[in-house]
């Protein structure tokens, strides 16, 4: 008998996301209202408590972010969800997130900024600072999802990579993948592949919670789990207590740098289509490509050599996938409903001869097929 | 006494490479944090099911040098990571320690909400009316007309009095003390962390390098002597008149009520949520018609 996760069903973008995380092992979600998120934590309210999880609607999303890293450290898998202005909130304690090496989720549901903006419409314009928001030089991985399948299977795969290399996943959501309803058939239980994180099996008094290992990840003991330690955003020795000693620190900032630099074969992840012989090629992601996905399928039957490729994760930049489109293209268009956040990643790594086309809306309007297909037909 | 300090040091202090400790000499956060230890030992709470979380500021520095599941959060943070501690956890004993800038002006609005709230988290405030470790800047608790590095001229803003505030935040338990009166301190300290609820201990200490000397309040013994005089036990400011309690204030119990706790009511709720389930499942088998959420 098919389980229920593999009938059609109706459904949002911020219900996937919901789905996904539960699917993952989600059980802790705290957050604050905001358009154009909240149906996620509507719906984790429901959902959560059933799963024998919690959920908690804090004062601010400065306290979202501190609560879920909280529920991380007691051996939880947590989320929080917003949008734009609480993303700006969120970055104080995605910094201690980085730096103290905490498993979590934050959905950035992204909407018309600066400020206040436009809370309904679509943008993408915090790309950037989802890389760099937070201050202090850390590493971070950004996904970008562009369909409510990809809210599902993206959020599984971001709280697996958090999991895995002990490090905050933003997902970056739209207000258009978030608010279109789509019928999609969900992979059932079986064919999900959840990653947690690695306990230490060293008895308590030889647990060192940062100690470098092979991996570069350090075993996660849970508070409470009789692994009594420290954690802190002070940088820190091996066993989590603060110092200064510029060797010491010099390790320490070089292993969380490294430790996604060895993952990035399984981190990067993107999706070409039609590129095996693309003279011309798009370069896009989040609701985005999916226009893009259109405008090269017109193109192919106006008989140019169009494909796309589509980016999953932003961050870290997927510098080899990109590098081998653009020698194989003549000209990359990167459409983005911001100023080219992405194309000044996807410029920097061009070492070709490869024309780059930049477009740009920042309407709060979504770029339409036409927009890009006028490019692959006149170049 | 001696013999329980001993265990005390032996039993519950990081020694390796954590000491000297950054505080002061004289400084309040010392006689706080061996009441904290006292009060938890007394209680015979196991190490591994404690756990302290602090912010930023001295009092950040406490939670180094405890030998417990230990959080050095963000500054005034420290409550937001409680929160989700004890909701994952709800075993686990928590206990967030914080100074009076931490707790109430940049995690203020925290503090208020978790007091609302009511998870049973105790919340440890060390009011020493400055931010020390920053350099003596006003925070606020700084009195009225007090020279700070950032109130050279005199202070012309107001205190916020923290216990009075917690009480007004709906906190279960509200008690205040003071680094003099160090065995009040304990039992203060232990029945907090008895009480089930959000519980408040705030606690008046001495910043003599930063805020006693700029005000010409003497050193530590000093600042000292002034919490012996200045504090009224709450049954006897009772009985005073309001010029009579002029630059005094009140010590002992200013709360203590029962209300339902979150942490509990949260269980309640993945009870109920967990039965509804069921239900919802065998309405759904019975209509033939399934929600998508199933």
């Amino acid at each position: 008998m098919k389980s229920e996760q593999q009938l059609p069903v109706l459904l949002q973008g911020n219900e996937a996301i919901v789905l996904g995380a539960l699917a993952a092992g989600c059980r802790f979600f705290a957050g604050y209202p905001i358009t154009p998120a909240s149906e996620i934590s509507e719906l984790l309210s429901l959902r959560l408590p059933e799963a024998g999880g919690r959920f908690i609607q804090m004062e601010d999303e400065i306290a979202s972010m501190g609560a879920i890293i909280g529920a991380s450290l007691a051996g939880v898998k947590s989320m929080t969800a917003t949008s734009g202005p609480g993303f700006s909130l969120i970055q104080e304690n995605l910094g201690y997130a980085c730096v103290a090496e905490v498993p979590c989720v934050i959905v950035n549901v992204m909407r018309g900024g600066p400020s206040t903006g436009l809370p309904t419409s679509p943008s993408q314009g915090d790309v950037q600072m989802a890389r760099w928001g937070t201050h202090g030089d850390h590493p971070i991985i950004v996904l970008a999802t562009s369909s409510v399948l990809d809210c599902f299977s993206i959020t599984i795969k971001a709280f697996n990579l958090s999991e895995k290399y002990r490090v905050p996943v933003i997902i970056l959501s739209d207000e258009v993948v978030a608010h279109t309803r789509e019928s999609v058939t969900l992979p059932g239980p079986e064919e999900i592949r959840v990653i947690d994180r690695i306990a230490p099996s060293v008895p308590p008094e030889w647990y060192k919670p940062y100690a470098a290992n092979n991996r570069g990840v350090p075993d996660m003991a849970a508070m409470g789990s009789g692994y009594r330690h420290h954690v802190t955003g002070l940088i820190h020795d091996e066993k989590g207590f603060p110092t200064q000693n510029p060797q010491e620190v010099d390790l320490f900032q070089r292993r969380l740098h490294d430790k996604i630099s060895k993952g990035f074969n399984e981190i990067q992840v993107s999706k070409s289509i039609m590129m095996e012989d693309a003279e011309v090629c798009v370069i896009a992601y989040g609701s985005v490509a999916r226009s893009a996905m259109r405008a090269v399928k017109e193109a192919r039957a106006k008989g140019i050599k169009a494909g796309l490729l589509q980016l999953i994760t932003l961050f870290p930049f997927p510098r080899q996938i990109v590098d081998s489109a653009l020698r194989q293209c003549r000209v990359a268009v990167v459409p983005e409903m911001n100023m080219g956040q992405i194309c000044r990643e996807v410029a920097r790594v061009n070492r070709s001869e490869t024309r780059i086309v930049k477009h740009n809306r920042i309407d709060g309007q979504l770029i339409t097929p036409e927009e890009i297909l006028k490019y692959l037909v006149s170049v | 006494m001696r013999e329980e300090a001993e265990i005390i040091r032996q039993e519950y202090l990081r020694h390796d490479k954590k000491f000297p400790h950054v505080w002061c000499p004289g400084c309040g956060n010392g006689i706080v944090m061996g009441a904290l230890l006292r009060a938890t030992h007394n209680l015979k709470l196991s190490k591994d099911e404690i756990v302290l979380a602090s912010g930023i500021g001295c009092s950040g520095r406490m939670p180094t040098y405890i030998d417990f599941n230990t959080v050095h959060t963000t500054h005034g943070r420290s409550l937001t990571f409680a929160t989700g501690i004890k909701l994952a956890n709800p075993e686990l004993s928590v206990i967030s320690v914080m100074g009076d800038g931490d707790a109430t002006a940049i995690g203020g609005n925290h503090f208020i909400h978790a007091a609302r709230r009511n998870i049973n988290i105790t919340a440890i405030i060390i009011n020493n009316s400055t931010y020390g470790m920053t350099g003596g800047q006003y925070s606020p608790t700084t009195p009225y007309g007090s020279k700070s590095t950032t109130s050279v001229y005199g202070h012309v803003e107001h205190a916020f009095s923290i216990a009075e505030l917690a009480v007004t935040a709906g906190a279960s338990f509200v008690g205040r003390g003071t680094v003099y009166h160090a065995s009040h301190l304990d039992k203060l300290i232990g029945q907090a962390i008895t009480k089930r609820g959000f519980s408040v201990v705030e606690v008046i200490s001495n910043c003599h390098v930063q805020h006693g000397r700029r005000n010409k309040l003497g050193g530590a013994v000093e600042m000292m002597q002034s919490f012996k005089n200045n504090a009224v036990t709450v049954g006897k400011a009772e009985k005073m008149t309001t010029e009579e309690m002029e630059d005094k204030f009140t010590i002992g119990i200013l709360a203590d009520i029962d209300k339902p706790i979150s942490t509990e009511e949260y269980r309640r709720i993945n009870r109920q949520a967990e039965r509804d389930a069921d239900k919802v499942v065998k309405a759904k088998v019975k209509n033939g018609v399934k929600r998508y959420e199933e």
